[in-house]
C-alpha cells in the first residue's frame, strides 16, 4: 500500500477534520453541545459544521450537561452515534451520573443487548487562569470506571486517528483534549480511513536511562524534559500512554525493562490520580527491573487558583519533572 | 420627606443622585476591568454587567444592608460593590492579587464578601441556585426575617437543579427570590434557541410560586418591583420568581469578540436606547434635579475614584507561591508537592 501524503495541520483542525469526515461518511453521526453551532464552539473546534450539516446534526443545546448527555445515550442505545461536546470537561462533572451510572453500564446491564456508541469530548485540564471550577483533568476519574474507554492524545496525528477510532467504537468513549494542545502543529495522513487504535502506547523519544510516562499535554512536557536531559548526556525515553482505558502496559513495561527507572507525569491532582495507577502497575510488574522507586509528578492537591503565579505552581512543568528525575538518577 | 412637585417618582433628589453615582461607578469600574483585561492585567474569564446595572441597583435598594443575602453567578462585580464591598479588594481579586477578597485565588468570576452577605461568585451555570435557596433555608431555620436574592441567567434557568430548587423552595416555604436576569442570551445562544417557552417566569408557576416578568432596565420600575416583592417575601415567608428583562451591551465575557455570530449591530443599537445610565441621566437633567455640569463633575469625580482604586489594587503584590496551600481546609493543610 502506498503511504498517504501528509497534511500539516493543528490539533484543533485535526479534530475538526475528523468529525467532519465522519459526519460526511455516516449519517448516524451527529454532534451536540453548548454553543457549538451558530457560535462555532468556544474553542472553535466545530466551526463550519453547522452551516454545512444544519441544526439537525449540529445541535446547540441548553446548558444542561446531564440532560443532553442522557439524550445522547438514549439515541446511542438505538444505534445513532452522537459526539457530545463538553464546553469544558469540568462541566462533564454535572453529567457524571449519566456517563458513569448509565452509559458505562448499559452493555453489561442489558446482557449485551444494547450498546452506547457515543463519544464525549472536549477540552480537559487547565487552560489559563480559568480557576477552580473550570480547570479539572477528568480523564483519570473516568479511567476508574469499567465500561468506559478513555483516551488522551498528545499529538496532532493521535488527535485525528484516535478520534476516528472513538467515533467508530461501539462503547462510550471519553476523549479529552488539553486546551494547551489546540494550537500545536503536526501532520496527519491524507487518508479518511486512517486511525490509531486504543490500548497502544507509543515511544515518542527513545532513551536508555529513564522512562518518562505520561499522556495528553504532559507528554509534551516530557518531550521537553527529554530534550533538557539530553543536553546533560542523559537519555530519557518518553512513553506516551495516550490510551488510559484500555491501558497498554506492555509498551510501558518494555520501556522500564530497558531503562530501569520511571517517572509518571499527570496534570490531575496528584493524590489518587491515574498516574498513581500506572506507577503501581510498574511497581508490581517490573519490580526486578527497577533500580529505583517509581516516582510520580502530579498536579498540586489544591483547587486550581486564579492568579497565574499560583496556577503555574499547580500544573506540573519541566522543572517539576526534572526534580523528580534527579532524585532517582 | 420633601419631594419636588415635578417628580414622577417617590425618590428624593438626594436619593436619585446617589443612584446615579452608583450606576456611573459600576459602569466605570467595569470599563476599567475590561481595559485591565485587554492590557493583560486581568485574565481568565471576565464578564461585565454593563447595560444591566439598573437591575442590581434597584434590587439592592430594596434589601436590608448587612441582613439580607445575595448570591449570583460569575457576572458578579456589581452586587458586592453595591453591598458595601471594598472596591480595591474587588479590583485586586480581578487582577489576581494578594489584596483581593480571595487573595487572588478566585478572579473575576469568584468574588465573595461574606461580611456583607454577598455569597458569590460562581462559575458552574445553575450550580449556585440551590445554594441560594440554602441561604434562605438558614434564615428560616434561625427564625430570622432575612430574605435571599438569588440571581441567575436565562441560560441557567434551564438547569435541572433550578427546577429541583423551585420545588423545594415552595415545599419548604423558603424566603428566596429567584431573579432570572433574562438578557436574551446564554453566551452565544439566543433565548429562542435554548428555551422551549421563552416566558421564563412561568417556570415558577407549576410549583405554586408567585411569578412575574418585569423590565430590568428601567431603574424606577425596578425600584418599585423590588421593594414590593422583597416586602412580600419577608412578610409571607414564601419564595418568589421574577424574570427581569435586561440586556448586556458587551460580549458574553471579555474573551467574546464574536457578537456578530449571534446578534446584529441594529439589534444592539436598538437595545442601547434602553441604556439605564443614559436614561437616568436624561431624567435628572430634564427634571432639573441635577444640572448637566453637576453630573459631569460627578462623572469626573467617579472616574478619578476608579483610577485610584485601580492603582491601589495594582499596588497589591501577587500572591506568594506558598499561599497556594492556604484555605483548602479550615483546619489543616493539604498534602504538599507534586
Ligand atoms: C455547567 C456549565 N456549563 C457551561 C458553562 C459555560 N458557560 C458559562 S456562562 C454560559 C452562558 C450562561 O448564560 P446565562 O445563564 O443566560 O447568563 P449570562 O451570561 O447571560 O449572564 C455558559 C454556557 C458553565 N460555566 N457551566
Ligand atoms: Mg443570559
Amino acid at each position: 500500500m502506498a503511504t498517504a501524503t501528509l497534511i500539516e495541520t493543528t490539533f484543533r483542525d485535526a479534530i475538526h477534520k475528523c468529525i467532519d469526515e465522519e459526519m460526511e461518511r455516516n449519517p448516524d453521526v451527529f454532534v451536540l453541545g453548548e454553543d457549538i453551532g451558530r457560535y462555532e464552539g468556544t474553542f472553535k473546534v466545530t466551526k463550519g459544521l453547522w452551516p454545512k450539516y444544519g441544526e439537525k446534526r449540529v445541535i446547540d443545546t441548553p446548558i444542561v450537561e446531564p440532560g443532553f448527555t442522557g439524550i445522547a445515550i438514549g439515541a446511542a442505545m438505538t444505534g445513532l452515534r452522537p459526539i457530545v461536546e463538553m464546553m469544558t470537561m469540568s462541566f462533564s462533572i454535572l453529567a457524571l451520573d449519566q456517563i458513569i451510572n448509565h452509559a458505562a453500564k448499559v452493555h453489561y446491564m442489558t446482557g449485551g443487548q444494547a450498546k452506547v456508541p457515543m463519544v464525549v469530548r472536549g477540552p480537559g485540564g487547565a487552560a489559563k487562569q480559568l480557576s477552580a471550577q473550570h480547570s479539572h483533568s477528568m480523564e483519570g476519574w473516568y479511567a476508574h470506571c469499567p465500561g468506559l474507554k478513555v483516551v488522551a492524545p498528545a499529538t496532532v496525528e493521535d488527535a485525528y486517528g484516535m478520534l476516528k477510532t472513538a467515533i467508530w467504537d461501539d462503547n462510550p468513549v471519553i476523549f479529552t483534549e488539553n486546551p494547551g494542545l489546540y494550537t500545536i502543529k503536526g501532520t496527519i495522513p491524507d487518508d479518511k480511513d486512517f486511525s490509531v487504535p486504543f490500548g497502544k502506547a507509543q515511544i515518542l523519544h527513545e532513551g536508555t536511562d529513564i522512562s518518562l510516562v505520561g499522556y495528553s499535554r504532559m507528554t509534551q512536557v516530557n518531550l521537553a524534559v527529554a530534550e533538557e536531559l539530553s543536553k546533560e548526556g542523559i537519555s530519557a525515553e518518553v512513553v506516551d500512554v495516550r490510551s488510559l482505558l484500555p491501558l497498554d502496559t506492555d509498551t510501558i513495561f518494555a520501556s522500564v525493562a530497558k531503562t530501569h527507572r520511571a517517572v509518571v507525569v499527570y496534570e490531575d491532582w496528584r493524590s489518587g490520580g491515574f498516574g498513581a495507577e500506572i506507577a503501581q502497575r510498574i511497581s508490581e510488574d517490573c519490580f526486578d527491573d527497577l533500580d529505583a522507586p517509581v516516582l510520580r509528578v502530579g498536579g498540586l492537591n489544591v483547587p486550581m487558583p486564579y492568579a497565574r503565579v499560583l496556577e503555574l505552581e499547580c500544573i506540573p512543568d519541566v522543572k517539576d519533572v526534572l526534580e523528580k528525575v534527579r532524585r532517582i538518577l | 420627606m420633601a419631594k419636588s412637585a415635578n417628580l414622577e417618582h417617590p425618590q428624593t433628589p438626594a436619593q436619585l443622585e446617589e443612584f446615579y453615582r452608583q450606576m456611573v461607578f459600576i459602569r466605570r469600574f467595569e470599563e476599567k476591568c475590561n481595559l485591565a483585561y485587554r492590557q493583560g492585567k486581568a485574565g481568565g474569564y471576565l464578564h461585565v454587567y454593563i447595560g444591566m446595572e439598573a437591575t442590581a441597583i434597584g434590587w439592592n435598594a430594596a434589601l436590608k444592608p448587612g441582613w439580607d443575602y445575595v448570591i449570583t453567578a460569575y457576572r458578579d462585580h456589581a452586587q458586592p460593590l453595591l453591598m458595601g464591598a471594598d472596591p480595591v479588594k474587588v479590583m485586586a481579586e480581578i487582577m489576581g492579587r494578594q489584596g483581593g477578597y480571595s487573595h487572588g485565588k478566585g478572579g473575576s468570576m469568584h468574588i465573595y464578601d461574606i461580611e456583607h452577605n454577598f455569597y458569590g461568585g460562581w462559575g458552574i451555570v445553575g450550580g449556585h441556585v440551590a445554594m441560594g435557596a440554602g441561604l434562605a433555608f438558614a434564615a428560616k431555620y434561625r427564625e430570622e426575617d432575612r430574605v435571599a436574592v438569588c440571581y441567575l441567567g436565562d441560560g441557567a434557568s434551564n438547569a435541572g437543579v433550578f427546577f429541583e430548587t423551585l420545588n423545594m423552595a415552595s415545599l419548604w416555604d423558603l424566603p428566596v427570590i429567584f431573579v432570572i436576569e433574562n438578557n436574551e442570551f446564554a453566551m452565544g445562544t439566543r433565548l429562542e434557541y435554548h428555551a422551549s417557552d421563552t416566558h421564563l417566569y412561568k417556570r415558577g408557576e407549576p410549583f405554586g410560586i408567585k411569578s412575574e416578568r418585569v423590565d430590568g432596565m428601567d431603574l424606577f420600575t425596578t425600584l418599585e418591583d423590588a421593594k414590593r416583592i422583597v416586602d412580600w417575601v419577608r412578610t409571607n415567608q414564601r419564595p418568589y420568581l421574577v424574570e427581569v428583562m435586561n440586556y448586556r451591551f458587551a460580549g458574553h465575557g471579555a474573551a467574546d469578540n464574536d457578537r456578530q455570530l449571534y446578534r446584529t449591530k441594529e439589534e444592539e443599537d436598538e437595545n442601547m436606547k434602553r441604556d439605564p445610565l443614559a436614561r437616568l441621566r436624561k431624567y435628572l437633567v430634564d427634571k432639573k434635579i441635577c444640572s448637566d455640569e453637576k453630573l459631569e463633575a460627578v462623572e469626573e469625580e467617579i472616574s478619578d475614584q476608579v483610577e485610584k482604586i485601580y492603582e491601589a489594587a495594582d499596588a497589591s503584590p501577587f500572591p506568594d507561591p506558598h499561599e497556594v496551600y492556604d484555605h483548602v481546609y479550615s483546619d489543616m493543610a493539604p498534602e504538599a508537592g507534586h
